[in-house]
């Protein structure tokens, strides 16, 4: 089942995820991080991931950039790109369709680049190899680059070990926005940006997205900037997608009680302080059921009574 | 479990030594090569008090200096200026109390970057053991695993993940280990540097309530590094509002958010996301706001006759009730960044810095 009737921009699918299934098999643990899990991202769209920690969501950014490695195994499942089956894809075709087609910043972006060449000399780096450019057009291009993300160009000497957690997540923003692919993939892009410098260049991002049309697979656990962001989000379980609807949607009339729990556990910025609690303590689902419409666009799991297993495993503490 | 804590249970700060005093702090970093003068002024001048039990919350510019500031407290990083107390210690002049055991039992940091911090080469036991060997527990091994199962299962991990390899946990899954970590020791002090950024919110909740918890129960003092104005509202007592590297405002948690004093915190602020007004990112009022906080002219207390304002020297005004010890730098005194400038200082550009070529794409919606 697809979604992508209510995708934004044009009808046609640039991602499309078909009941992908990803299993970590250990010694000593085995887990299915990802389970049967269905999307699609249209042209121009910005399509939001939110959930559990632990919940799959890097892992099924790492199967779209097909950078899994042992012991994770696709079991099932195919992803297809432009129409393409990325599953199959030669080692050629990777190199091009991961830097020009698709780019990602990390979720450990802060830790991810090269501790031994400076700013500048990465960005360059990819300006060179990619698209050709002399150094001198690189290096304008990276103090560009830079500015976009609020970063003085004077920084393109500095090593990322000088640079702060965000200013490093940053530069990575950059790095991934360099090529001007035609899939974004953000996983936790901002967790070491003030909400200033957040706002501003995910502003600047989604300004360059109207621009260029590319589209936006967007990770984050801050669901007011993914409500305001996105297009459409899905909110993931143990592996599994909960349910999925516009975001506005998703937001105003939440129907899994576990995006309610999500939803309703940021603490206000105005009023006295009250308790909060996430989801009650011990409260796990399992066996969690398909996604139904309950509204146009809107798909939710069943839950309760018979559909799933709402497991109350006794206070954990 | 209580909630009652939540009501403001602010130890007796005055009458006590506080856990941690930084005066006067300053940190320098030379940028650019090695014959290179540029350098950038991390912290400048930083006074800063944490009450026994006391939870403080540090917010500010990304790259304002926040981890430096903890990790010269930690010394990890060494200050050009000033001095750290500890439990009334000085610890940069006590030489051999840097590695020593005594200052690791009773501080402990959570660093900013879990994919960063946790040695790949270990699996998750080996970090919370060897935590628990500097706090001195030795204990037969069953006690030992038994505190090892407990520490996983108060950051909500599974038992079974002490075998994990960092690499085969999420970002959230290292960063309550990182936390845990620090617990095992338990320590007086804790410096949590951006501890739950990857949390989803459900998670982080039952976090914070456990550094609440630990506070109340063993009166453990806590600086709180974040970028979660709300999170920071719920659990500290007082927050701080860091700058360019100096701090800018400080005061009770829910008055300093409730009316923010100085233009970079009311920028702050403006700022947070919000679904309830989604787009409305203004950038005419932004850049007003932005104005204010760079090029300040006047200040709300110019001529007020007990509250001196200067442009040459950082004066701090008391604002509204002394019960809430909030102050705000005064507005005239501009901030200095060093060479290397900082977020709010670099202009918003036009918003097509490299696009030129790539016509194709462009799909008009
Ligand atoms: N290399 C690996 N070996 C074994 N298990 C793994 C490995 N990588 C990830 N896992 C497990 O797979 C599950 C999903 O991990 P993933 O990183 O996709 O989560 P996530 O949704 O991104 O979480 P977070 O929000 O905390 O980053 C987790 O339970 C994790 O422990
Ligand atoms: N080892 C270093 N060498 C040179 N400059 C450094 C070094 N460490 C930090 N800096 C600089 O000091 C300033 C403050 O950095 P710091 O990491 O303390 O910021 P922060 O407030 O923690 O920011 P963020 O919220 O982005 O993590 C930055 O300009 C940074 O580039
Ligand atoms: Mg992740
Ligand atoms: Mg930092």
């Amino acid at each position: 089942m697809t979604v992508s009737q209510v995708s934004f921009g044009s009808h046609e699918p640039v991602l499309d995820v078909k009941d992908l299934t990803v299993k970590y098999v250990g010694d000593t643990r085995s887990t299915t991080a990802v389970d049967r899990v269905s999307f699609s991202i249209g042209t121009g769209e910005v399509f939001g991931l939110a959930g559990e920690s632990g919940c799959g969501k890097s892992t099924i950014a790492n199967s779209i950039m097909r950078l899994l490695k042992d012991p994770a195994k696709i079991a099932r499942g195919s992803i297809s790109f432009g129409g393409k089956d990325v599953l199959a894809m030669s080692p050629e075709e990777l190199r091009r369709f991961r830097w020009q087609d698709v780019a990602m910043v990390f979720q450990s972006a802060m830790n991810s680049l090269n501790p031994v060449l400076t700013i500048g000399e990465q960005i360059v780096d990819i300006f060179t190899t990619h698209a050709g450019y002399s150094r001198k057009e690189s290096l304008r291009r990276a103090a560009d680059l830079l500015e976009l993300v609020r970063i003085d160009p004077s920084r393109l000497k500095s090593y990322p070990h000088q640079l702060s957690g965000g200013m490093r997540q940053r530069a990575v923003i950059a790095m991934a926005v360099a090529l001007k692919p035609s899939l974004l993939i953000l996983d936790e892009p901002t967790t070491a940006l003030d909400v200033v410098v957040q706002q501003e260049i995910m502003a600047q991002i989604k300004e360059l997205q109207r621009e260029l049309g590319f589209s936006v697979l967007f990770i984050t656990h801050d669901m007011s900037l993914m409500v305001e962001l996105s297009h459409r989000m899905a909110v993931m379980y143990g592996g599994r997608i909960v349910e999925t609807a516009k975001a506005q949607d998703v937001y105003a009339n939440p129907r899994h009680p576990y995006t309610q729990a999500l939803m309703g556990a940021f603490p206000p910025l105005t009023g006295p302080r009250v308790p909060l609690t996430g989801l009650p303590d011990g409260v796990k689902f399992r066996n969690i059921p398909d996604l139904t419409e309950v509204a146009p666009g809107h798909l939710v799991a069943p839950f309760g009574a018979d559909a799933e297993a709402l497991v109350l495993e006794g206070a954990a503490r | 479990m209580s909630h009652s804590a939540l009501s403001p249970t602010r130890p007796d700060v005055s009458t006590q030594t506080p856990a941690l005093e930084v005066r006067g702090l300053g940190k320098s970093f030379p940028i650019g090569g090695l014959f290179s003068r540029q350098s950038v002024r991390a912290l400048h001048c930083v006074d800063l008090t944490i009450g026994r039990g006391e939870i403080v919350a540090l917010v500010g510019e990304s790259g304002s200096g926040k981890s430096t500031l903890a990790r010269c407290v930690a010394r990890l990083e060494k200050p050009s200026a000033g001095a750290i107390l500890v439990d009334g210690v000085d610890v940069l002049k006590r030489d051999r109390f840097q590695a020593s055991r005594a200052f690791r039992s009773r501080l402990q940091m959570v660093f900013q970057d879990p994919f960063g911090s946790l040695n790949p080469a270990h699996r998750i036991e080996h970090f919370l053991r060897r935590s628990l060997t500097i706090h001195g527990k030795g204990g037969p091994e069953s006690e030992t695993q038994r505190r090892l199962e407990e520490l996983m299962t108060t950051v909500g991990l599974q038992a079974d993940m002490l075998n994990s390899y960092p690499h085969e946990l999420s970002g959230g899954q290292r960063q309550r280990v990182a936390i845990a970590r620090a617990l095992a020791v338990e320590p007086q002090v804790i410096l949590a540097d951006e501890p739950t950024s990857m949390l989803d919110v459900s998670v982080r909740i039952g976090v914070l309530n456990l550094m609440r918890k630990l506070r109340d129960e063993q009166g453990i003092s806590m600086l709180y590094i974040t970028h979660d104005l709300a999170s920071a509202r719920y659990l500290a007592d007082r927050t701080a509002v860091m700058f360019a590297g100096e701090l800018v405002e400080e005061g009770e948690s829910l008055d300093l958010l409730a009316n923010p004093a100085h233009p970079y915190t009311q920028l702050l602020v403006s700022a947070v996301p919000d679904p309830a007004r989604a787009g409305s990112y203004d950038p005419v009022r932004r850049a007003e706001l932005r104005q204010a906080v760079m090029a300040s002219t006047g200040c709300a207390f110019d001529g007020d006759p007990n509250q001196a304002c200067s442009a040459s020297e950082p004066v701090r005004h008391q604002v509204g009730d002394a019960a809430n010890r909030h102050w705000v730098r005064c507005h005239l005194y501009r901030p200095r960044a060093g060479a290397g400038g900082h977020a709010l200082a670099t202009e918003p550009v036009a918003t097509e810095p490299v696009a030129t070529e790539h016509t194709d794409k462009k799909a008009s919606a």
